[in-house]
């Protein structure tokens, strides 16, 4: 039983951190990636959620 | 686990990424657009753009107005530049709208790990926890960062990007496990690890140019952070509720 949780509570904790991961590598890229297309593309978006810009 | 998670993810980060899209309309977009037309050579960033004009430096001086009914303002000033000689803007706004879903997206992604992880711990995830993540994710990600670096209005000054896209991360790395030790820790010496790791940041200070030379107005600059503050705040503490609302639902139907 105890063993069982074990598996399911590290399986959950490795679900959090590939999702996190997921998460992470998007945010890179929409905000800050600087990629010339990209960043003309996210433009806006980038000064109106704080990130660094150019 | 997975699934759960990714699908509140989508599901939330769509839904409130157009709203912040809508609130950007509302509220923000027209600082970025007076911005660009303070800034030397201006809208370099978009090939196509039309050069700064007397008309430009007259709509400068109707920030009053802006300020005063921005309802009206807004969307006047967004037919007016989707319907003149600027087909580039249609295409801008629909990229901000593209944008906007992708880094809500983004962040919801992240509230869903962080969600599943407390939950591998024991807590139990409600709409509730779900709007205090939200708040949290603000000062984590909005917030904090602005404290050392002010949402940028464009034709403002700034440190060499690198360097800030680092303080950057760094900041939102520090606050975020700062703000989940406080919420979740259950030790004193946590909460000073805590309160540590919230002030790190600002101990070492985020970079700033030697000496600011920003062609546009302090006044702009100023209401433009005011304004992406408060939209994030609305957006985020609405983000963090759908995303739990779905997720509470999500994981007790597998």
């Amino acid at each position: 039983m105890t063993a069982k949780t074990a598996t399911k509570s590290s399986s959950a904790v490795m679900a959090a951190v590939f999702v996190a991961a997921l998460g992470g590598a998007l945010l890179f890229v929409a905000g800050h990636a600087q990629s010339a297309a990209l960043h003309d593309a996210a433009h806006d978006v980038r000064h109106a959620t704080g990130f660094p810009c150019h | 686990m997975i699934k759960s998670m990714v699908a509140s993810a989508l599901i939330a980060g769509c839904a409130v990424g157009l709203l912040a899209a809508l609130l950007h309309f509302a509220f923000v977009q027209d600082y970025i657009l007076l911005g660009e037309e303070f800034e030397s050579g201006a809208r370099v960033h978009f090939e196509n753009a039309a050069p700064a004009t007397p008309e430009g430096a007259g709509h400068a001086h109707a920030t009053p107005d802006a300020a005063a009914a921005p309802h009206d303002h807004g969307s006047a000033a967004a037919h007016d530049h989707g319907s003149e000689a600027e087909p580039g803007a249609v295409q801008r706004n629909a990229l901000t709208v593209l944008f906007a879903v992708l880094i809500y997206t983004a962040y919801a992604l992240l509230l869903a790990a962080g969600f599943g992880l407390a939950e591998s711990f024991g807590a139990t995830i409600t709409a509730r926890d779900g709007l205090l993540w939200g708040i949290g994710g603000f000062v984590t990600f909005q917030l904090a960062p602005a404290m050392g670096l002010a949402p940028e209005l464009p034709g403002t000054i700034a440190a060499e990007l690198g360097a800030r896209q680092l303080w950057w991360w760094l900041t939102v790395g520090c606050t975020g496990s700062g703000l989940a030790l406080l919420a979740y820790g259950r030790h004193w010496a946590l909460f000073g690890l805590a309160g540590a790791l919230l002030a790190l940041p600002h101990v070492i200070g985020a970079p700033h140019p030697d000496q600011f030379w920003g062609v546009a107005p302090p006044e702009v600059a100023g209401a433009f952070s005011a304004r992406v503050l408060g939209t994030a705040l609305v957006v985020w503490a609405l983000l963090g509720w759908v995303a739990a609302t779905v997720w509470h639902r999500e994981i007790r139907s597998t």
